[in-house]
């Protein structure tokens, strides 16, 4: 079936079934959009922020600044969809477990010190330990207990804020030290947003990893068909256990940024709904939901999208609560269009209608 | 004609734990937190105030024995919450103008018809358009949300005569219990409770002598063999989805009844509590296995631990969450230990 279409349609066809032109697709509606109704959206002016450094500001900024952590996420995320056919969602809640277990090495049992208690990167190594140990607990639900992904994930979700909170006691801890505020803000000097650099480190260090390991291949191999890969000599298991853990290290990063964004931390809002976001950005990569192949670029891209999307929405005063009807909206056409059965009728459409053409 | 009679003593086992961890729980409070566990009534407010719970996790577990899920039970409680509080106290929405008060009958039809609409857009995503269950009610959970902050933002309580007369709890005399002074104190039930129980009478009947029922339980066990017996495996898995939605607007009203307010907060993590009963149930999520009197004990179960959990003193919101979570994992061990085994003897026989 998809090969007669490639054959059968040229250059377009091709385009079409490339995967990366879903999310480009999707970015250039959304640009042409912003064109039409303000213009003012891509206006980037320079600013000196109330440290006196300057910066860039503007909703291109906004994008590329918020829009990193949901692009780490996405990273993790794409290759747990790709290795166990689920999707974690218990993202949201792991970055607030994480955050806490960060703030409290950082903060010590005071949750108002005058001075830091640790360095910041042996709070940072706290963090994507305790964020790995989240991301094995989910992978040994999964891999070797065999749950389905998103019920194993259920259970960090139901509980991971309520640990997050136990784990500071309830309290809401501040970071004194305005160096742990650069990671979520701006070094000085720099008038690019730092978050921006640590999701690019983030994506090389993925890329270098898919190129020069085997990690992509036997990814996509275990989606595929676990059984079939069992055969040829692969662990399944493993493979899905170490694609949770790549993600719980991928969360462990996205929830330093979120800290260090306001320096403290607010267990029921901090990365609320973020799952749902890092779901999307990995469907408007066209990456098939039920495992198998996937395309890093494409859920890159995607969270980027995602991030433009919502930014859009909030320039026209959509408030946050409502924001995710709208969002899943989204969701639901993206999902109807990808569906095997509609993607089939639309295939048989344009090819009864080129048939036609042939014969004309 | 074997695996069939496995399957069965899966659920017995499954269903006997369940009920044994739910007596424990209940006689090991009464033994050990004393007067508050041993009064009848304690055992009512639970029920008065999970009924909704019941509600939903019924449609839940409805879907799951089809090898299905729906999370947007909760996302769906809220909005009918906030429909029909915001239909019953019209003068929310235009302060000052006075308007008659909405007609109670005419609250719980829009319950109902929102049920029917998530049950029918989603059913038929997932049945005929072959789209993840998680991937559409994730969607319709969130949709639902943002719904509800859109038709209204700040929670209020409802003002409607007619309502209010309904939300009363029926007072039943011949379960009362007689006070230090002698008199007949008549047990306080809420008529939700009475709906949840009279549902469930109905679905353990149709789940277990129907053909529809039946039906569940053999596309759930296997696809492949229940098309070949001549099931029709789409519109089975759509009626599922259906009847899970339209329970969820049930479900609905009844957690409207029980708080008497709308508001964009309400039900959270309701979606997350009915699985945890339906799993604790015995429902598998494999699909093919479960019972609807086992989710009844689940979420009597469930109740009773959090009661339980927030009477001895750790009344910090958090701890809820991790009771929860530790039970839904114990159970799921366990249930994944029992497939496990399944699999194993059914390798031998072969």
């Amino acid at each position: 079936m998809a090969n007669n279409n490639k054959s059968g349609s040229g250059f377009f066809g091709k385009l079409v079934h490339n995967q990366i032109i879903i999310p480009l697709a999707a970015l250039l509606l959304l640009i042409v959009f912003n064109l039409i109704f303000d213009p003012s959206f891509f206006v980037i002016t320079p600013k000196t922020n109330s440290a006196g450094n300057p910066v860039l500001s503007g909703y291109l900024i906004t994008i590329l600044d918020y829009g990193s952590e949901l692009a780490i996420l996405a990273i993790g995320m794409t290759l747990v969809t790709a290795a166990s056919g689920g999707q974690d969602i218990s993202v949201g809640a792991t970055i607030a477990i994480c955050g806490s277990a960060l703030l409290r090495v950082l903060c010590g049992t005071n949750s108002r010190p005058e001075t830091l208690q640790a360095p910041i990167i042996v709070g940072f190594l706290v963090a994507c330990v305790v964020g790995m140990m989240c991301g094995a607990f989910n992978g040994i639900l999964v891999a070797y207990f065999k749950i389905q992904p998103m019920v194993a994930t259920l259970i960090l979700f139901t509980a991971g804020r309520s640990i997050a909170a136990w784990i500071n006691n309830n309290e809401l801890p501040i970071v004194p030290d305005p160096k742990f505020a650069y990671f979520g803000g701006f070094i000085p000097g720099i008038p690019v947003p730092a978050p921006v650099f640590i999701a690019v480190v983030c994506i090389i260090v993925i890329f270098l990893v898919l190129k020069f390991t085997t990690l992509g291949l036997y990814t996509q191999a275990v989606g595929i068909n676990p059984s079939s890969s069992r055969l040829n000599g692969l662990n399944p298991e493993l493979v899905k256990f170490i694609s949770f853990v790549i993600l719980g290290l991928c969360v462990a990063v996205a929830a330093l940024i979120k800290t260090s964004r306001l320096s403290t931390i607010n267990y029921s809002v901090i990365a609320k709904d973020i799952e749902m976001d890092a779901i999307l950005a990995v469907a408007l990569g066209g990456n098939p939901l039920g495992g198998g192949k996937f395309n890093m670029w494409a859920s890159i891209i995607g969270a980027y999208v995602i991030q433009f999307l919502t930014t859009t929405l909030y320039k026209f005063k959509v408030s946050s609560d409502a924001l995710s009807a709208y969002k899943a909206v989204v969701v639901i056409v993206l999902v109807v269009f990808s569906a095997p059965t509609v993607r089939e009728f639309i295939g048989s459409f344009f090819k009864k209608h080129s048939a036609k053409k042939g014969v004309a | 004609m074997k695996t069939k009679k496995r399957n069965i003593s899966d659920t017995t086992l499954l269903l006997t734990i369940t009920i044994v961890v739910f007596f424990a729980m209940y006689i090991g409070a009464m033994i050990f937190q004393g007067k508050g566990f041993l009064k009848l009534q304690t055992f009512f407010n639970i029920l008065n105030a999970n009924a909704a719970l019941i509600l939903m996790a019924c449609g839940l577990t409805l879907v799951m024995i089809i090898g299905s899920i729906d999370i947007s039970v909760g996302g769906v409680a809220a909005l009918v919450s906030m429909c029909c509080a915001v239909y019953l106290d019209r003068n929310v929405l235009n302060p000052g103008e006075n308007l008659t008060p909405g007609n109670v009958f005419v609250s719980m039809l829009i319950a109902l018809g929102i049920g029917l609409a998530y049950g029918l857009v989603q059913g038929y995503l997932i049945a005929y358009l072959d789209i993840q269950p998680f991937i559409v009610s994730l969607a319709g959970m969130f949709f639902a949300r943002g719904m509800t902050t859109i038709v209204h933002t700040n929670p209020f309580n409802v003002e409607n005569p007619a309502f209010n007369e309904l939300k009363e709890p029926v007072r039943v005399y011949f379960l009362g219990t007689v006070n230090k002074k002698g008199n007949l104190v008549p047990a306080k039930i809420e008529i939700g409770v009475f709906v949840a129980l009279l549902i469930v009478l109905v679905l353990f009947f149709v789940l277990r002598y129907s053909k529809l029922g039946r039906s569940f339980y053999a596309v759930g066990g296997n696809k492949t063999s229940a098309l070949m017996l001549g099931i029709n495996v789409k519109k089975t898995k759509f009626l599922a989805h259906l009847m899970c939605g339209i329970l969820a607007g049930i479900g609905g009203y009844v957690y409207f009844l029980h708080v008497g307010s709308g508001a964009a907060s309400h039900a959270s993590g309701a979606e997350m509590n009915a699985i945890a009963s339906s799993i604790i149930g015995g429902t598998m999520l494999t699909g093919g296995v479960g019972n609807i009197i086992g989710t009844l004990f689940g979420v009597l179960s469930l109740a009773t631990i959090q009661s339980i959990v927030s009477s001895a003193g750790f009344d910090q919101a958090w701890w809820t969450g991790i009771t929860v979570a530790a039970m839904l994992c114990l159970f799921l061990v366990v249930q994944s230990i029992v497939i496990a085994r399944k699999k194993k003897s059914l390798k031998k026989q072969a």
